[in-house]
């Protein structure tokens, strides 16, 4: 519970007061405050440096080291204090989460060392408060990899064992491995070099032919040329073929970029061998023969730079929309405006808006051809707000750019999309877990019949004659659990349930019971109090025993000593609803018993015993209800439907 | 080009509507209250000196205004159900406890309250709960009232319960409270009705002795 919590739950039980004129059920007894003590300043001295806290800040949290017994281990007897041999520095930020309640990370501590006092502490880091929780989550990513890259540099020396392929697929990867690769790695870099070099040269005019014209190298030695390209071609259609053979996912291989690049890089050779040298397929011929071009993105696995560029553009992708959206808009504009502007003009340039575009584009990234230009003023206006709007709009989206390059740059590509979903998705599993954690806390411990052991003896009502002192250990023993601040807090929620007259349970027994009532509607059958038939309206089929039968004084099991301090016990195995009428039988009865006894020192004076689903015991209450048919009656973990009470004589 | 003003414009007006509203609640809270000096408030209500003590420590912390407002109490006092909405009820209560209707509690009027519940006569008690019931303070508990207050009270519990809470069981209840409270039968329970009821009732009384080891 957070510390606000903790000073508020006197007010809150205060405040429940307020619900008992309401209530119609009596009400659980209150846990007991055994050790009252006054409240008293407790000094833990952390390396010499002495911290001072209330006792009760410390027992707020009763599942640290702090807030349970364990640190008496740490007590020193001649100086009455509590001592630790851990880092002052970090003990203050944990101090004040009990103070405060919240856990603050401090930026300059490291975080390992951090890390390590909060597990000498028994605190988890997951209650790092929201201001700080980014920033530890992040330097605790950072530190993982960079502990990861550590380990995976000493990897590559090892391994032993790696079949042929996989040794293939490594050395392709990392080319420092073996002198096999680097070799490899620098003949195909060498290569690439080569094949982008005769195609610029291919073009280059060299020499003169007889008829006057000047004709590139291309055409002039075509057979070089051509056993040149086809050297290439066969080294880059070998490399990618290994490297097809070597990758273990071989159809991921096939969809990534790289070999995207080197497909398209050797097809138009093969596709040039393919086809004949006919007219009208010689035009695309030509246009195949600029997808060569593309071999030099090969260069790309040679170099960190080029890829870290390429991923840049790849993030950066909304910038870069943004920048061509804006551009695109403006250019229209402006166009649009010169060409009116122009259009009175004689022998203008301007003639229509799409040859316009032209002039903007070029007015507007401040190149200037001057092919164009407006001759009157206001062509010559707008044509210079032009030129200045478009220094702004393109140097905004700039820095944006060069910024992420260089984050990227640094970081070493590591997605950050990837990372804030992630926080994102842990920070809401945070927030419900803290929600449903004290829920789920009280519902565990009814589980464990703790609420039960607040009332009166918690046993099964055939085993009560066998051994009364048993509850009372396992009463002790349970009641060590949980603290005083929660056993009070599952008091107040016990209350309410009491006052309702209704119980709390976990969503999946809701959804059950729900289902049911949904499923099977049909009016309860209690014979013995055909009254309230309007008000039992439909009956959850788990409960099956419908028959209500208030037992004034059918158990007169006296022999059992325990008997004598219940006052007032009766049986009731229908529905919780029908305790209303339970209730009125019960102040008949008590109106015909008169005082109800209450014996023992200040307990309940109708003490609530549970049974068991069993249909045995039931059957020996109500000799005419059926067995439970639901095989999943029994997981209702906190048996309230059958609740006995035994009325004593 | 115009387009892109545009959008500059916007979220500029956007920006500086934020920081107003954070502007107009760092005055609110700047503003004090201190209590009056612990001899007076140990006068006036049932507490020893340590206790009193205690409650102001607690009560600063988390409020180190010095007031609590009504959303704060409403979070507060949520965190004790986190199943349900206590939002209601605590509505109920902050206006139990804002005895002098200013809209916020300060520690004065927190610790009278407490002194009340905790310490009071249980005439003083059952005083207290009409007056929370009594929502608009008019001396009666209407059927109306009583159907609010107890539907805040089923509200608290939240959909998962065993048995399934359905539309008209906080009715039943108001009219199982009117049966017993109501004696004239005239629709409303004044106080007196109201206190004598709850006398003779053994498990009302029982339980307002409930909470007296609290502090």
């Amino acid at each position: 519970m957070a510390a606000g919590v903790a000073a508020w739950l006197p007010f809150a039980r205060a405040a429940a007061i307020g619900w008992m004129p309401v209530a119609n059920l009596p009400m659980p007894i209150a846990p007991t405050n055994k050790n009252k003590h006054q409240d008293e300043l407790i000094i833990l001295n952390v390396s010499g440096r002495r911290f001072q806290t209330w006792r009760n800040t410390l027992d707020r949290y009763p599942d640290t080291l702090l807030g349970s017994s364990e640190k008496e281990f740490f007590f020193n007897e001649e100086t009455r204090e509590y001592f630790f041999d851990r880092d002052p520095d970090v003990f203050r930020s944990i101090l004040n989460f009990y103070r405060t309640g919240k856990l603050h990370y401090p930026r300059y501590e490291c975080i390992s060392a951090y890390d390590e006092e909060l597990a000498f502490f028994g605190i988890i880091p997951e209650i790092i408060s929201d201001c700080c929780y980014e920033e530890y989550k992040d330097r605790k990513r950072e530190n993982a990899e960079r502990l990861m890259d550590d380990l995976e540099d000493n990897k590559d020396s090892k391994l032993p064992n790696m079949t042929f392929r996989e040794t293939m697929w490594r050395a392709f990867e990392n080319p420092h491995t073996s002198t096999m690769a680097l070799v490899f790695y620098y003949v195909t870099g060498f290569f690439i070099a080569i094949s982008v070099i005769t195609n610029v040269v291919e073009t280059v005019p060299c020499g003169y032919m007889p008829n006057q014209r000047d004709i590139p190298c291309g055409e002039r030695y075509t057979e070089a040329f051509f056993c040149m390209d086809t050297a290439c071609v066969m080294i880059f259609t070998v490399e990618y073929l290994m490297r097809l053979f070597a990758a273990p996912s071989r159809y991921r291989f096939m969809r990534s970029v790289m070999s995207i690049i080197d497909v398209v890089a050797i097809l138009p050779y093969y596709i040039g061998l393919v086809m004949t040298n006919n007219e009208d397929v010689s035009g695309a011929f030509v246009t195949l023969r600029v997808f060569r071009v593309f071999r030099i993105f090969k260069f790309s696995r040679h170099s960190q730079g080029l890829r870290i560029l390429g991923y840049t553009l790849k993030s950066c992708a909304s910038e870069l929309g943004f920048l061509l959206f804006s551009l695109t808009m403006a250019i229209i504009i402006f166009a649009t405006v010169m060409f009116y502007a122009e259009k009175g003009s004689s022998s203008s340039k301007f003639t229509s808006i799409p040859a316009s575009f032209w002039y903007t584009i070029v007015t507007m990234t401040t190149l200037g051809y001057g092919d164009m230009v407006p001759k009157t003023i206001a062509g010559k206006i707008f044509g210079s707000i032009c030129s200045l709007s478009g220094v702004l709009v393109i140097a905004l989206p700039v820095p944006v750019i060069v910024s992420n390059f260089s984050r990227i740059y640094h970081q070493n590509q590591r997605a950050d999309k990837r990372r804030a979903q992630k926080v994102q998705k842990a920070r809401l599993s945070r927030m419900r877990i803290s929600k449903s954690g004290s829920s789920s806390a009280f519902l565990h411990s009814k589980r464990n019949g703790l609420n039960q052991s607040l009332e009166l003896t918690q046993l099964p009502y055939y085993k009560m004659k066998l051994s009364p002192q048993g509850s009372l250990e396992e009463d002790q023993q349970l009641k060590k659990t949980t603290s005083l601040l929660e056993s009070q807090h599952h008091h107040l929620l016990h209350c309410l349930e009491k006052t309702t007259n209704h119980e709390f349970v976990d969503e999946r027994l809701y959804e059950q019971g729900y289902m049911q009532t949904a499923l099977q509607n049909f009016p309860s059958q209690s014979p013995s109090l055909s009254s309230e038939e309007g008000i039992t309206g439909t009956c959850c089929s788990r409960r099956t025993k419908k028959s209500m039968q208030p037992l004034s004084a059918t158990h007169t099991h006296s022999h059992t000593h325990n008997l004598q301090e219940l006052s007032a016990l009766h049986i009731q195995c229908g529905e919780r609803q029908a305790l209303n009428t339970s209730r009125s039988s019960l102040n008949l009865m008590s109106d015909e018993s008169g005082s109800l006894n209450c014996k023992s020192s200040g307990l309940v004076t109708t003490a609530i015993i549970t049974i068991p689903t069993p249909p045995s015991n039931n059957s020996r209450a109500s000799p005419d209800a059926p067995p439970p048919p639901n095989p999943d009656a029994p997981p209702l973990p906190n048996p309230g439907n059958d609740v006995v009470k035994i009325s004593a004589l | 080009m115009g387009a892109l003003m545009v959008i500059f414009s916007l979220q500029t007006k956007q920006r500086r509507k934020m920081t107003d509203s954070v502007e107009d609640e760092l005055e609110l809270s700047a503003a004090r209250h201190r209590p009056e000096a612990l001899e007076q408030l140990e006068a006036q209500t049932r507490f020893s000196r340590k206790e009193l003590q205690i409650l102001y420590r607690g009560f600063k912390n988390e409020c180190p205004s010095g007031v609590v407002n009504e959303d704060t109490f409403k979070e507060i006092y949520s965190q004790f159900f986190p199943q349900g909405d206590a939002s209601t009820y605590a509505h109920f209560l902050f206006d139990a406890f804002d005895t002098d209707h200013n809209g916020s509690v300060s520690f004065e009027d927190f610790v009278m309250g407490l002194s009340i519940l905790l310490r009071g006569t249980v005439q003083e008690k059952l005083n207290w709960a009409f007056n929370l019931y009594d929502i608009n303070k008019d001396g009666y508990i209407t059927k109306e009232e009583m159907l609010d207050i107890i539907k805040s009270i089923y509200d608290m519990m939240g959909k998962c319960t065993y048995p399934t809470l359905k539309e008209e069981t906080p009715r039943q209840h108001v009219e199982i409270f009117f049966q017993k409270m109501d004696k004239n039968r005239d629709g409303v329970v004044t106080i007196d009705e109201f206190i004598d009821c709850c006398q003779n009732d053994e498990n009302i009384m029982k339980s307002m002795q409930l909470f007296e080891n609290v502090i």
